[in-house]
């Protein structure tokens, strides 16, 4: 007992089930907070007075430190991924927010005008034309909210067993096994930088048409 | 016929972009609203497919208000046209011309056949129809807007400064087939514009808006050229004026010379019969007849083979007396080549014989009132 992939038996689960549950706690928020971002995004791209208050509030969630977050939810939603996962889906928005903006806004003039001289609604015109063309800004956005997510998920070990692959570093200092660090640190790298190539090819097989 | 009836769009900040505005825009024919910016043009043509909703008057189109029926159905019967195409970059071109009939429920197949049979009449290789704008050139991407803006086969197109984006070369081949595709289908076309000279060669009708959106001035081009209606309009179609007019006089009734047309294998002999004194000079051409250039009679019958250049030639007939006279003028021996459809030189013409066609054609025009000897408005050529 001492190797590599020995995980501790007080986790319950293997390496894998850490990967799994880590994958899980950091996928989850991304994806609620892309739910929550486009409408917003799109209240902040046709509303314009709407964008600076929106990027001061998400600003100043994403000030609010992890913990300190993670502890007040404690109240509601207990020692669960749920408590992980919200501050992660609002961290989120902080980039995600702007990338849809930019990405809406992207769309040039000539196009926006020319769709609507053809007969398209607003509802058609955003789901047709306005989102399709922000597609790339939006996964720029992604990219960089998936990554943070992955690395913050981590925090979640504070409260217990709710940490993912982080877990592993409480218990590197529990039972003095460093190399239970080094586990954590190179999994959850190695963990980021192949989920952010999954996001490029993915945005490569949806945009066929972008300039490369 | 889309009728403009005393529009007026004042905007909350106080600005007035048309002021009472009030044109008559025939069916079946281009009508170009044209001015220096700021003159309320593009507001205009936006008011017609309510892009822009006037403060004050309407529009009717056939007669019935363009406020009756829904707005997307509506805008669905009005191909547009804007600068920089627009295009939808994340669609196939097939797919972007194929928009429209979507919209309108036509199945794919229909829509795609319809798409490539337009790719054609724009002049586009049906092998782009899978390529993505990005890939296509400027012009290119612009005979896909107008194309676009066929798709469903509207009554009626608006184009925005269709090809201003463009370079004079390319402009100059889109605005041909746009004249060339007109002749075909014969829609009813408004097109905005600030280049007078664009205006002059592919309106019908052209309708000059001055600064506050004011018409300055509603008439056939040829018109717009002999009696501008103020100074703003003489100062807008600019100083050439006199000489855009000849455009739209045609030179087929001007009287030809063809003595002085000698094959460049002529015997010494027929240098000597072609030699005349009031010709001073030869027009040398291939044994086919195309010309080469002029030649010194003195020095050719010397055994000269020096050419002088002939600039160009005009096809009689067809081309107008302008480009008859800038032919001569252009000629260092002031002479003009007329050539046939083939390209071979049917005879010269002298600048003096020119402006007697010129003055020829001012008295006729006086006689009959009309602007021109070509019954339609469109210039001769441009």
């Amino acid at each position: 007992m001492g190797g590599f992939f020995d995980i501790p038996s007080d986790l319950q689960a293997s390496w894998w089930g850490l990967i799994g549950l880590h994958l899980e706690e950091a996928l989850v928020p991304v994806l609620f907070g892309l739910l929550i971002a486009l409408p917003l995004a799109q209240l902040c791209a046709r509303f314009r007075w709407l964008y600076p208050p929106m990027l001061g509030i998400t600003t100043v969630l994403y000030a609010l430190p992890s913990l300190a977050f993670i502890v007040l939810l404690i109240n509601w939603t207990g020692l669960s991924t749920t408590t992980v996962e919200i501050p992660l889906t609002i961290y989120s928005l902080v980039v995600l927010i702007p990338a849809i903006v930019d990405g809406v806004r992207s769309v040039p003039e000539e196009t926006h005008a020319a769709a609507t001289a053809m007969g398209f609604g607003p509802i058609r015109r955003y789901i047709q034309v306005e989102l399709p063309i922000a597609v790339p800004a939006i996964f720029a956005g992604l990219r960089v909210a998936t990554v943070s997510s992955i690395s913050l998920v981590s925090v979640g070990a504070l409260i217990g067993n709710e940490g993912g692959l982080g877990n592993l570093l409480s218990d590197a200092l529990h039972y003095h096994r460093p190399i239970l660090a080094w586990n954590s640190v190179l999994t959850t790298a190695v963990l980021a930088i192949l989920i952010d190539g999954l996001l490029v090819l993915l945005r490569r097989l949806l945009t066929p048409w972008a300039v490369r | 016929m889309i009728l403009i009836d005393a529009v007026t769009k004042r905007y909350p900040d106080g600005t007035t972009a048309v002021d009472r505005l009030t044109l008559e825009i025939p069916d079946g024919s281009i009508t170009v609203l044209v001015g220096p910016s700021g003159c309320g043009k593009t507001t205009t043509l936006r008011m017609i497919n309510r892009m822009i909703e006037p403060t004050e008057g309407r529009i009717t189109l056939d007669g019935a208000d363009i406020r009756e029926q829904p707005v997307n159905s509506l805008r669905r019967t009005m191909g547009y046209v804007i600068q920089h195409a627009g295009l939808f970059p994340h669609r196939t071109i097939v797919e972007n011309i194929a928009t429209v009939p979507r919209l309108l429920g036509w199945d794919r197949r229909e829509a795609r056949t319809r798409a490539l049979e337009l790719m054609e009449r724009v002049g586009l290789d049906r092998s782009l129809a899978k390529r993505y704008p990005y890939q296509l050139s400027g012009g290119q991407q612009q005979r896909v807007g107008v194309a676009r803006a066929l798709a469903a086969d509207p009554p009626v197109m608006l184009m925005d400064e269709p090809f201003s984006a463009v370079d004079p070369i390319v402009r100059k081949g889109l605005q041909d087939e746009l004249i060339r595709i007109q002749g075909e289908l014969g829609k009813t076309i408004v097109f905005v514009t600030h280049d007078i000279d664009e205006a002059i060669k592919i309106g019908d009708m052209v309708a000059v808006l001055r600064e506050g959106g004011k018409l300055a001035q509603y008439a056939p081009p040829a018109e717009l050229l002999s009696a501008p209606a103020d100074g703003f309009v003489e100062d807008f179609l600019g100083l050439d004026r006199g000489i855009r007019r000849l455009s739209f006089f045609t030179a087929a009734g001007l009287e030809l010379n063809t003595v002085p047309i000698v094959a460049v294998d002529s015997t010494a002999e027929q240098l000597a019969a072609r030699t005349v004194p009031q010709t001073p000079y030869l027009l040398v051409t291939d044994t086919e007849g195309r010309p080469l250039g002029w030649a010194d009679a003195k020095q050719r019958a010397a055994g000269s083979e020096a050419l002088i250049p002939f600039g160009h030639s005009f096809t009689a007939g067809r081309d107008s007396l302008r480009a008859a006279l800038d032919s001569a003028v252009l000629s260092p021996t002031g002479w003009a080549v007329a050539v046939d459809e083939n390209g071979r030189a049917v005879g010269v013409a002298a600048q003096e014989t020119i402006a007697a066609a010129i003055r020829t054609a001012h008295l006729e025009q006086q006689a009959t009132g009309s602007a021109s000897g070509v019954a339609d408005a469109a210039p001769v050529d441009a």
